[in-house]
């Protein structure tokens, strides 16, 4: 309990030091580039909207930077996140809510399944020491580790849907065609287009989970309670799976927890290559269109979101492993 | 954006006996290099890439920037993969944009790693409020994603030169490392040769310096290996969307002009491809070679065969 609760405090932290980035990143910067912006759009705004605007990026304020400081803080916990310029005069709230559900899905299928067959491949790569598999998976995924996210995706657009034409390269669905429902041909059409982003995710992550459990597996194989195990006669698959296996998953637990962040930041980019309509392709979009209060906000979403995720997954691994909770 | 491959931080207190110094600890790793099959690719390869940073003209003899050809020619002995839609001269292009990744990757290589040591060893050695603050910026930079971060930097800066990139990916990226070496200089801390030296009445900087950091050199090299190679993949993908200085000549702003021109969709993959595979490649110098140190410090992970035909030699070096 105590534990969960210092992981809650560390949340918190994090997420005011997150706001207040945000906060400072546009007054920090020479010549606040908010400036440039809010005055392209002058003519435009409700006065409303540009209030709500100002505040968020200190422009035209007398105010001192502190109570600009919690003028900003209330707005954002209070839910005002501004209203979208490239998309006005939708808030940015709602803009980034019709995008967060095609990345939940994208990210959350394929980190899944990595998840799982690396977990696995690592299994047996470690409980077969010296074999074929042992000796080619972990060179080969140590090598894809180091391939940057966009180009697997490129490559797999060049193959699979210029060359060959077996799966659509760009979009979340034929806009042209089919109309968002729910619907079989809908749901079809978007697995399709959903097929080649995830496999590029799927490659691009796959190799840290083999690695990380292989490494770990290999340390727990060392154990005396596997040597027990062996004596007593037990059958090899339950060896691997109920002795070894599950007392070296938690690295991979924690592990899972640290990587998020950079699953999240290379589907931005696989996103961008497919023109997938999720929020990092949005984030790409509001970048250049100079739509900062989009582009704040979607940061936000993406830390806040990752943040959560490793809340959850602390609290995972303190319950599944009672070292944690009394360490430090 | 490829994910730090061994283990997890919190966990990696990497016990590695002292070494008398730095100069013999080198020696060793010159060594582990030329016995370790992974580690030789990966120094080949990045010896090929820094001979091609050093000298791109000797390799390439037509510029780089100017549209001097037709536009698309094809692969050809003048132009070994051909030109783009502007009628540059990709190889060329490709030759020169070396110089830029390769800085991008030592310069941002070494500082992370030194703010690493310095934030790192500080927290370590200082111990109580120090240590805990230290901490508490660590650990937010760890969770915090990085890629985003660098986006929202990189797009108010409006586009990064080389030295933005240099400077934003240095500041943001410096956070696993300084965790790593903390709990390393943790278990140092209390061993009896640093015990000595504060016995001998020696001031606190000499201790660091001369007597805590020598014993972590293989941990360090690991170190600038990894953030070397987030260096490149960073500041390739912030060029390729854009958020770079589009006239710098770099495999990242050459995958970028090819984005723009749709070169995958317009039949001209090689402009989009051959950047990437580059990026990839030294990726894999970089990865290669931090992976077999990994094998190095941690003998447990050798492959199996390997160790045991090499027993009788390593028993003789040990």
């Amino acid at each position: 309990m105590r534990y969960a609760l210092r992981r809650l405090g560390f949340f918190v932290v994090t997420l005011w030091i997150a706001l207040t980035l945000n906060f400072m990143l546009p007054r920090l910067m020479p010549g606040n580039p908010a400036l440039a912006m809010m005055s392209k759009f002058h003519g435009e705004l409700s006065p409303k909207a540009l209030n709500a605007l100002e505040i968020l990026f200190g422009v035209n304020t007398k105010e001192s930077l502190l109570s600009q400081y919690f003028g900003y803080l209330h707005q954002i916990l209070t839910g005002n996140f501004g209203t979208s310029l490239s998309q006005y005069p939708a808030s940015v709230s709602s803009v980034i809510g019709s995008a967060i559900w095609w990345t939940l899905g994208l990210v959350g299928i394929a980190t899944f399944l990595a998840f799982v067959l690396g977990t696995g491949l690592g299994i047996v790569s470690a409980w077969r020491r010296g074999s074929k598999l042992d000796s080619v998976v972990p060179p080969t995924f140590v090598i894809v580790s180091a391939i940057p996210y966009f180009w697997i995706a490129m490559v797999l657009v060049l193959i699979f849907g210029l060359t060959l034409h077996w799966f659509p390269s760009q979009g979340g669905y034929y806009v042209t065609t089919d109309t968002p429902g729910l619907n079989f041909t809908f749901f079809q059409d978007v697995l399709n287009h959903a097929f080649l982003p995830a496999v590029s995710l799927l490659i691009a992550t796959i190799g840290t989970w083999i690695l990380t459990m292989r490494n770990t597996m290999i340390t727990t194989l060392a154990e005396d309670y596997v040597r027990m195990a062996r004596a007593k006669g037990l059958p090899n698959r339950r060896i691997m799976l109920d002795y070894a296996a599950r007392n070296a998953i938690l690295p991979n637990l924690t592990g899972f927890a640290m990587s998020l962040g950079f699953v999240v930041s290379g589907a931005i980019l696989i996103e961008y290559v497919f023109n997938y309509p999720g929020v990092g392709y949005m984030l790409l979009q509001a970048v250049s269109s100079e739509d900062y209060p989009l582009m704040q906000g979607l940061f936000l979403l993406i830390t806040v979101a990752v943040l959560f995720a490793i809340l959850v997954a602390d609290v995972l691994t303190a319950l599944l492993d009672p070292r944690t909770r009394t360490a430090r | 954006m490829a994910m730090p491959v061994s283990g997890v931080p919190t966990e990696t207190p990497a016990t590695q006996a002292p070494e008398l110094g730095s100069a013999r600890a080198l020696g060793r790793i010159g060594r582990a290099v030329r016995l370790n099959r992974k580690a030789t690719i990966g120094a080949v390869l990045l010896g090929i890439f820094i001979l091609i940073a050093l000298f791109p003209g000797v390799i390439a003899h037509d510029s780089p920037t100017q549209d001097a050809y037709a536009p698309q020619l094809g692969i050809s002995t003048a132009h070994l993969l051909g030109t783009n839609h502007y009628g540059q001269d990709l190889f060329a292009q490709l030759v020169y944009g070396t110089r830029n990744v390769l800085i991008i990757a030592f310069v941002v290589g070494l500082a992370t790693t030194g703010i690493a040591v310095l934030i790192g060893v500080a927290a370590a050695y200082l111990g109580g409020l120090a240590d805990s603050s230290l901490n508490v910026v660590t650990d937010v930079l760890l969770v915090i994603p990085l890629f985003p971060l660098l986006i929202v930097i990189a797009a108010y800066a409006h586009g990064g030169t080389t030295l933005v990139l240099i400077a934003a990916i240095t500041l943001t990226s410096w956070s696993y490392t300084a965790r790593q070496l903390r709990s390393q200089a943790l278990t140092l801390r209390n061993r009896d040769f640093l015990e000595a030296a504060r016995v001998r009445g020696e001031r606190p900087l000499y201790i660091i310096l001369v007597e805590l950091i020598p014993t972590m050199t293989s941990l360090l090299v690991a170190a600038f290996l990894t953030n070397a190679l987030y260096a490149v993949l960073f500041a390739s993908s912030l060029q390729f969307i854009g958020l770079g200085d589009p006239n710098t000549v770099s495999w990242g702003t050459t995958l970028y002009w090819a984005e723009n021109n749709a070169a995958l969709q317009t039949g001209e993959p090689l402009w989009a491809i051959a950047p990437g595979f580059l990026i990839a490649t030294l990726g894999a110098a970089f990865a290669l070679l931090n992976y077999a140190f990994d094998e190095i410090g941690n003998p447990a992970l050798r492959p199996v065969r390997k160790v045991r035909k090499k027993k009788g030699n390593e028993e003789r070096a040990g």
